[in-house]
């Protein structure tokens, strides 16, 4: 079971840093809407590093959504999804080493790169911190969501729209706590360990039921 | 080992496309499935690879201990499951690796099917011959007893069908099974055949056919 993990996560992990992979596609788009916000805001410093973190956390969800159609879509396309069905491994693992090695290749490098996306925005070093802790624990929670919308729509020729109005609303929690954890570290009447706590909760609700839901949707799929 | 299916029926889109079609495989033993084209040839080895659920029936594998039918077979369909980025050698490495209870090595397997030049060259440069044969190498670096093919011999050339054939005898005078679509008869030596046929569409009045 390990070895089948291990084995479809470095395909993928490979499969992303080869040519169309989508490696660097959401870390790009991270990129864009971030720089872009500033220029149509004008150069109000404070204004910029007040909605900062709420600037950063919907570009990160936005990246996070834009490779997510491939998921399983690239695989049922191919005939891959039919040989992953005959391992050993059950399908939750199968889904769990797709998950995984997705948000190494979006997740993490967004949150890695947060605190140089955050000088464009204004972000004070404590801010840039909290960013880079709540999209470090928030991220997973955005791919295990999604990743039940991208296993729904798989067999959908043009799924991309559907599977964002499908998971965007389940999606919002995590929003609403990843941004009001970035904000509480940066002054303000509650902890940040009160929203950061429910950020991490949220995120390991989403690696059960995201695994499962996933699974579940391949299984009934055709 | 033995894999014997009971009245299956498939079922797609609402139209039922086959019923009642039994059969039983032993170790060693070699199906060929025939029919015309839209008569569910593909469908019968989509269900028993696990990716379609059949509408009625029973698919039964005996004396197998605690493998599941998905852990004992090989599924070689109309899609390569080629991943295009990956070189061919890539490919089969990960296939070893996933399906477990590995077998040759990657360039074993493609030395088999003649294809030992390409073994690093991306799939997507391969021709659709060629994908085949790496396609039909993966049958190779896993050991699984039960062989699902469809159309093995499509866009293969006649050396290449030569391999093949010897391929399959190969396996299964080591005990395996295989279960394949053609079109092509005399492809597999002694095998059973099973011919599935379009049910006529039932006319009114006529009474409801019974579902297992």
């Amino acid at each position: 079971m390990i070895r089948s993990f291990r084995a479809l996560l470095v395909r993928d992990l490979k499969l992303a840093a080869r040519v169309g992979g989508s490696g660097v596609m959401g870390l790009i788009f991270f990129l864009m809407i971030v720089t872009l916000i500033p220029f149509a805001l004008g150069p109000d410093l404070n204004l910029l590093s007040r909605i900062g973190p709420a600037i950063l956390w919907i570009a990160a969800l936005l990246a996070t959504l834009i490779g997510l159609d491939r998921l399983f879509q690239a695989d049922q396309e191919d005939g891959s999804l039919d040989l992953l069905r005959l391992s050993h491994a059950p399908l939750e693992v199968v889904v769990l080493a797709k998950v995984v090695a997705y948000w190494l290749v979006t997740g993490l490098p967004l949150a890695v790169a947060a605190p140089f996306l955050g000088l464009l925005v204004a972000l004070s070093p404590e801010g840039m911190l909290a960013m880079v802790a709540t999209l470090l624990v928030g991220t997973p929670a955005l791919t295990f969501i999604g990743a039940v919308g991208a296993a729904l729509t798989a067999s959908l020729r043009r799924g991309g729209l559907i599977l964002a109005i499908l998971v965007l609303p389940f999606m919002i929690p995590t929003l609403i706590f990843g941004v009001s954890a970035a904000n509480a570290a940066l002054g303000g009447t509650i902890p940040f360990a009160t929203p950061f706590l429910i950020l991490i909760a949220l995120s390991l609700i989403a690696a059960v039921v995201g695994t499962v839901g996933a699974a579940a949707a391949l299984r009934s799929g055709e | 080992m033995r894999l014997s299916v009971n009245n299956l029926a498939c079922e797609r889109g609402e139209r039922r496309i086959f019923a009642g079609v039994s059969f039983t495989l032993r170790a060693g033993e070699a199906l060929v499935i025939t029919g015309r084209n839209g008569a569910g040839k593909s469908s019968l080895l989509e269900i028993l690879a696990g990716r379609l659920r059949p509408a009625a029936g029973v698919i039964l594998l005996e004396e197998a201990g605690e493998r599941t039918l998905a852990e004992c077979l090989h599924y070689v369909g109309h899609r390569d499951a080629l991943k295009a980025a990956l070189t061919a050698e890539e490919n089969l490495a990960f296939a070893r690796d996933f399906l477990g209870s590995p077998a040759m090595t990657p360039s074993e397997a493609l030395e088999a099917v003649g294809l030992a030049h390409a073994a690093r060259l991306p799939v997507a440069y391969l021709s659709a011959g060629q994908r085949r044969r790496v396609a039909l190498a993966r049958l190779l670096v896993a050991h699984r007893p039960v062989w699902l093919l469809d159309e093995p011999t499509s866009a293969l050339d006649t050396a290449s069908q030569d391999i093949l054939r010897l391929l399959l005898e190969r396996h299964r005078e080591g005990g395996g099974m295989i279960a394949a679509t053609t079109h092509s008869p005399l492809f597999l030596a002694d095998a059973k055949e099973i011919r599935i046929e379009r049910r006529p569409t039932r006319l009114e009045g006529e009474p409801e056919e019974e579902s297992a």
